[in-house]
């Protein structure tokens, strides 16, 4: 069918037009859908790290809401460890904070940012619990999560991740609950506060480790990267010791 | 004309299996049928872009320009799974952040191209339409069987549910780790050809 | 230097794209009969990979990503926070099938006879799940237009390698007996899953 070159430009952008179009109105209208989604779902995994609702729970907005009431956001600078009591940590966004170069690491994290969000557990008047947002590369994807530290002895609490795109049923075993609830009350850190916490391959045996996902090696290992990364001296370490010293509420 | 549909709808399930014979969308058949739940998922999915793909491309098929045909084809298949991933998204996350990447990996799953311009470039609408349902139903046909042996035999369970108790739990059933592994979906997809082609003999290829 | 030499052996080897990701089966188990046509087909897919993914890599760098699009002259700096990122597989896919395209008519003109050989396959390298993955995860790991050409190159060379390695195999198994309903197809997967269980010793090794 020899049609003209005239005809053939017209008719690509008339096609141009017409996904251009449908794909944007279904992006644009489903995006608060999803945006809602997203919030809802970041605000239940750091409830799920703290250990405040269990898996699999169904929960609506509302009660997500509420019960983070005993959540209290605080923004940290990540070099100094200091808490930015002057930033307001209820608009802060972290997805929206400048990275910079990040320092040799073995997690592949390319960029970090300088300050980060991190929300303390506080029950009658007392902070309970540490939620620290952490992230590394995996096999397939950057995975984000949320690892929850004891306040008084830094022991593991929980852990989830909320975002990543590892194969499904093998290294996107990171979400099962069951692994998950592997890693409380595991040690983190030894005496001079150097993390030690380590996902291994087969079987824990000690303390600081906690059981490898069969099939997943590089999943796993990727977890265990990133864990120590935020841990140690480049993530919050410093922001740690501060704490410990200091304690802040 | 109601033969007629019948015979494109269910051809694609045994006789001529986009997987078994035409050897087309493998690649998600390998990643993402560990589990029932994101197997289903995909397979609603690549039956839902395969149907409406066909459908779109008949509709203009005397129309389109030759030279750009295939691009064309791909820009409307991209568009729509866009849409399908945006919905996904949308109304069950879950299962979306499951499926990650492989929802995308759809625009070039073979069987959606290959059904576009084998059957949807030649004939009208309504039966492009019917043939897209029935090669999506042969994939789901194989992705389902997969799913199912591999969760079953690989973690006990179906649906997330445990159906062989463990042996770690006090049960009696010791997982078979390499079924959720790749390499087992492409020993069974074989064992499954192997089966198909002892029943239906004239899909045995010659020496 | 260095870097992008563990970048290329790891592209090659450990994560290799047909048999650890299982990208670009189609094509692999079709055109892995004969040796000469994989070679054929395994050196069109690597400079179709070493083009196209430093091309989408400027293409998301320069008019995608969240703030791409401020170099432009006159609405450059309003243009900060706009994020087309989502417009990606329909960019992707259009440099992809205008390369094959490219890589078409030359072949059709210099070389007629593999041209004829890869048939429908030619065409079909657009939609082999390989090239795109490749983009795709250029984009997610953010690799820098240097390592965009080291990744195209190796991981089109890995794909090569294992589609000439399973077709060698499949030419020396004419030679064995092998059972009626597994003849071709059913065996080719069977021995791609031990090819891939073969490839995951690979899986250890850090760089």
């Amino acid at each position: 069918m020899r049609h003209s070159a005239l005809y053939t430009i017209l008719f690509a952008a008339c096609v141009c037009l017409v996904c251009s179009i449908l794909v944007c109105t279904a992006a644009v209208t489903l995006a608060g859908r999803q945006e809602e989604n997203a919030l809802l779902y970041k605000h239940k995994n750091v409830l799920l790290a703290a250990g405040l609702i269990e898996p699999r729970q169904t929960v609506s907005l509302e009660e997500v809401e509420q019960q983070f009431e005993v959540m209290h956001p605080c923004v940290v600078d990540l070099a100094t460890g200091a808490v930015l009591a002057e930033v307001d940590a209820e608009a802060f966004n972290p997805e929206a904070e400048p990275h910079v170069a990040a320092p040799e690491n073995n997690a592949q994290i390319h960029t970090v940012p300088t300050r980060a969000l991190v929300y303390e557990l506080v029950r009658d008047g007392k902070t309970e619990m540490l939620i620290l947002p952490v992230y590394g590369k995996g096999l397939w994807s950057t995975i984000k999560g949320f690892l929850a530290l004891d306040a008084a002895d830094f022991t593991i609490q929980g852990i989830t991740f909320y975002e990543h795109a590892e194969t499904p049923g093998l290294g996107g075993e990171i979400d099962n609950p069951a692994w998950q609830a592997l890693w409380k009350d595991r040690e983190a850190f030894d005496d001079d506060m150097n993390p030690i916490i380590e996902v291994v391959k087969g079987q824990a045996s000690n303390d600081h480790e906690v059981d490898g996902l069969s099939g997943a090696t590089l999943t796993s290992r990727g977890v265990s990267n990133l864990v120590r990364y935020w841990l140690g001296g480049n993530g919050f370490g410093p922001f740690l010791k501060e704490f410990k010293k200091g304690g802040t509420s | 004309m109601a033969r007629r549909e019948k015979q494109v709808l269910l051809d694609p399930l045994f006789n001529d299996n986009p997987i078994g014979l035409k050897v087309l969308g493998i690649c998600s058949a390998l990643a993402v049928t560990t589990k029932m739940e994101t197997a289903v998922t995909m397979s609603i999915a690549l039956t839902f872009v395969t149907a409406f793909s066909n459908l779109s491309i008949s509709l203009i098929r005397n129309k389109i320009p030759t030279n750009i045909r295939i691009i064309v084809q791909m820009t409307i298949i991209a568009s729509l799974v866009i849409i399908t991933d945006q919905i996904l998204r949308a109304f069950v996350p879950n299962i979306s952040r499951q499926l990650s990447v492989f929802v995308g990996l759809i625009i070039t799953n073979c069987i959606v191209l290959g059904r576009a311009e084998a059957f949807a470039m030649q004939n009208p609408p309504w039966i492009s339409f019917v043939d897209g349902i029935g090669n999506g139903l042969g994939y789901s046909l194989v992705l389902l069987l997969n799913g199912f042996l591999r969760e079953l035999l690989g973690a006990g369970q179906l649906f997330g549910h445990q159906v062989l108790p463990l042996a770690k739990d006090g049960g009696w059933y010791v997982p078979n780790g390499m079924m959720l592994l790749s390499p087992a979906a492409f020993f069974i997809i074989g064992l499954l050809i192997w089966a198909l082609r002892t029943w239906k003999t004239d899909q045995v290829e010659t020496e | 230097m260095e870097q992008y030499l563990s970048l290329g052996v790891k592209a090659v080897f450990i994560e290799n794209m047909a048999l650890a990701f299982f990208l670009g089966m189609c094509p692999f188990l079709n055109c892995s009969k004969k040796v000469e046509t994989a070679i054929g087909l395994g050196l069109a897919v690597i400079f179709v990979q070493s083009m196209t993914v430093p091309m989408n890599n400027l293409i998301y760098t320069y008019l995608l990503k969240e703030g791409a699009l401020t170099w432009l002259p006159v609405v450059g700096p309003q243009m900060a926070e706009l994020d087309l990122s989502f417009l990606g597989f329909l960019s992707y896919i259009g440099t992809i099938a205008a390369m094959v395209q490219l890589v078409e008519m030359t072949l059709d003109r210099y070389v007629p006879k593999l041209y004829s050989a890869l048939g429908i396959f030619l065409p079909l390298i657009t939609v082999n799940c390989a090239i795109l993955g490749g983009s795709l995860f250029m984009v997610e790991r953010n690799y820098a237009f240097g390592e965009s050409v080291v990744f195209g190159v190796s991981s089109g060379l890995g794909w090569a390698i294992a589609v000439v390695a399973l077709a060698a195999i499949r030419e020396k198994m004419r030679y064995s007996n092998v059972p009626a309903g597994l003849r071709g197809l059913g065996i080719a997967f069977v021995v791609t899953g031990l090819m891939a269980i073969g490839f995951m010793a690979f899986s250890g090794i850090q760089l």
